[in-house]
């Protein structure tokens, strides 16, 4: 079995383990190409009939091919979406110029704890990987959250042999990860594999393109000529920058992105 | 089609030098991005040094400002050879559940010993761990040899302390590289104050370890996940741990002792699929209409799995509170969850020095090893962790958490069906 085979039925039976302890769950859809590849393998795993909502975290500064994206498919692939939006804090005016770990706090953090409450979930399908950013790569496959959203990263329960922490007390959620273990050029040759369709923004146009997306305010595209798949999968193999060299949150302050994740950030 | 990439595991006592090595690793097979360096060398005048390897993989403010690894880590990088996930284990004693949660994903082991300060605490735990979850592709490490003059006799001596050990748990290591982390002897690339070193770089002995294989050849052993209804039909999923299954084959359920015949194979937006091997995440339907429930084995007529309430096991106690003989626990092996009861504790074993603290136990404490005997609620489908690693290992499960690792040794009244 090659490695990419091997990774995506790990994944599927990651989902599944996931969905059979928790059946009030739901998966954070970025509509980014790690997300949305997440999704792709959550159709896989049910047959096509997702048991459960799939949640946008709407900032309101997405791009606008984010949201375009996010129409055609949640319709073409028959998903129960759910757009969730911090009203209180957008009224309030909140923007990155206000500073970026407040922004993120409020707009995705707060969010999704407003969600969380609103919704009930007891556990959150999530599409990060180790290789993207140092603290990620501390991350469990099943990895519990607090009532007030802390990752107790001190003291992460132990994962052996593909048996995970899959109960938890009622005012803790579980993040699940099933694409942890991928880096990001699998997760591209996995794309190019299957056909999975991805927002435009990865593909180059006039000498540049993103390499990861989010907030339209916040995202900066890197040179690239990249503008197929097969381009952006040789570009990787060769390529030195780390992905993330464009998110302006990991870069605020050394340890900004362990602060934002500490307090329940993705 | 890409390669398989092989997962390795950095072990050893604390301070000996692992996350050092994977940054040495890394930086000299040129796989880090400039940000990343930046990153580091930044982090690292902060606590006012020049650049820390171990940065690289400490990434948690705590790690960093406190020298330690906390919590294991896997990062990525290849050799013109192949690609690697390295998984760094923590190697101080609080966090040996870390090191196990990193260990247990690996399928080879390098072992670092400080050649300046010997086999230590954690060398011979951390040691033993990796011949319980058998990892038996070991490399032996020894580390800092700069502090040593690069000593080939000092070298010896503790090559000749890690063997004698290593021989007690039936480890026989494939290479034992005299290096230094810190300033790059024989890991990437060999050392000239090294000359007596005949043996591979830590880059070249990676090279030479092997995938593990899949548990393809051996009889079927398909644990049912859950199963679904989609369309009118009832899928029952899960993963295939050895053998194969086939279109139209006759299968056992486990543990009603229930026959019935595949109907299909499922995968979605796949049609006419004729079989599925071990590791695939499937679905199948069946020709009756049996009940199938979570936990059930299917398998092969006449090449089935154990059938036993009763079995022998070595169990790795790590969880703070003491674990007492005869209390009622969760048992978890593959999909099948049950409760035991451990009835009797035949050694209590201190799993560094490998020294029987006490026979006839009543209690396991934090890091200890008990060789013991498990009964279970109901008969569960087991093998020996020597016949199918899949179906012999299990996990305790206490409260909310996973509180034990374990693997069946022995397996006592255990039935075959006719």
């Amino acid at each position: 079995m090659d490695h990419i085979t091997k990774l995506e039925n790990q994944t599927i039976f990651i989902i599944r383990e996931a969905y059979r302890q928790f059946k009030n769950v739901a998966m954070l859809w970025s509509i980014g190409k790690d997300s949305t590849t997440a999704l792709w393998l959550i159709r896989k795993a049910f047959y096509g009939k997702i048991p459960f909502p799939i949640m946008h975290l709407d900032t309101g500064y997405k791009f606008k091919e984010i949201y375009e994206f996010r129409g055609k498919y949640a319709k073409e692939w028959n998903l129960n979406l759910i757009v969730a939006k911090n009203k209180e804090a957008m009224n309030k005016g909140m923007s990155p110029e206000k500073g970026r770990f407040k922004c993120c706090t409020e707009l995705k953090t707060n969010n999704l704890k407003k969600a969380i409450a609103k919704y009930g979930f007891r556990a959150l399908y999530l599409a990060i990987r180790r290789d993207e950013h140092g603290i990620r790569a501390k991350e469990r496959i099943f990895s519990p959250r607090d009532e007030d959203f802390e990752w107790d990263y001190k003291n992460q329960p132990p994962e052996l042999w593909d048996q995970y922490k899959t109960k938890a007390k009622d005012e803790e959620h579980l993040r699940i990860h099933p694409l942890l273990g991928w880096t990001e050029l699998n997760v591209w040759q996995y794309i190019k594999r299957e056909n999975i369709p991805i927002v435009s923004l990865y593909f180059a146009k006039n000498g540049k393109r993103y390499r990861s997306i989010g907030c339209e305010t916040c995202c900066n595209p890197v040179d690239s000529d990249a503008d197929t798949i097969d381009k952006i999968v040789e570009e990787l193999k060769i390529s030195k920058v780390s992905e993330r060299s464009g998110r302006a949150q990991d870069k605020e302050s050394a340890y900004m992105m362990q602060k934002l994740r500490a307090l329940g950030y993705m | 089609m890409e390669k398989e990439s092989l997962k390795f595991v950095i072990v050893g006592h604390v301070d000996h030098g692992k996350s050092t090595l994977i940054g040495r690793l890394l930086f000299d097979t040129d796989s880090l991005p400039p940000d990343k360096i930046e990153e580091v060398e930044k982090a690292s005048k902060g606590v006012g040094r020049k650049l820390e390897f171990a940065f690289l993989m400490d990434h948690l403010q705590e790690e960093r400002e406190q020298g330690v690894t906390i919590d294991t880590t896997q990062t990525f990088f290849k050799s013109p050879k192949r690609e690697y996930v390295i998984i760094d284990a923590p190697g101080h004693i609080e966090f040996v559940k870390n090191m196990i949660t990193g260990a247990s994903q690996a399928e080879a082991g390098l072992l670092i010993v400080d050649v300046n300060q010997g086999v230590a605490e954690q060398t011979k735990r951390h040691a033993y761990i990796l011949a319980m979850l058998g990892l038996y592709q070991v490399v032996v490490i020894l580390n800092k040899m700069d502090l040593v003059n690069f000593s080939e006799k000092r070298f010896r001596r503790v090559k000749q302390e890690v063997e004698k050990f290593l021989r007690t748990i039936d480890i026989t290591p494939y290479f034992y590289i005299p290096i230094s982390a810190t300033k790059g002897d024989n890991v990437a690339g060999k050392s000239k104050n090294i000359p007596w070193h005949k043996g591979p770089t830590v880059l070249e002995s990676l090279d030479s370890l092997k995938n593990r294989l899949p548990a393809e050849n051996k009889p079927l052993i398909f644990p049912v996940q859950d199963v679904y209804r989609i369309n009118g039909k009832r899928i029952t999923v899960g993963r295939i741990e050895a053998g194969s299954i086939r279109q139209g084959q006759e299968i056992k359920i486990l543990p009603s002792g229930q026959m019935t015949r595949v109907k299909s194979i499922e995968k979605f937006c796949e049609e006419n699929i004729d079989r599925g091997d071990s590791g695939e995440s499937i679905g199948i339907t069946t020709q009756e209409p049996v009940f199938l429930d979570r936990g059930d084995v299917l398998c092969e007529p006449g090449k089935e799995p154990f059938l036993t309430d009763t079995f022998g096991a070595n169990l790795f106690w790590m969880l703070k509170e003491d674990f007492g003989k005869k209390e009622r626990i969760t048992l978890r092996c593959t999909t099948q969850e049950i409760s035991c009861r451990v009835t009797e504790i035949k050694k209590r074993i201190n799993s560094s020095s490998l020294q029987v603290i006490e026979k006839d136990a009543g209690i396991l404490r934090n890091l200890e090893v008990g060789e013991v005997m498990i009964k279970t609620k109901r008969p569960i489908a087991v093998k020996t962790f020597n016949d199918l690693a899949e179906l012999g290992r299990f996990v305790l499960v206490k409260g909310n958490n996973i509180c034990a690792g374990g693997i069946i040794t022995t397996i006592i009244s255990g039935r075959r069906f006719p």
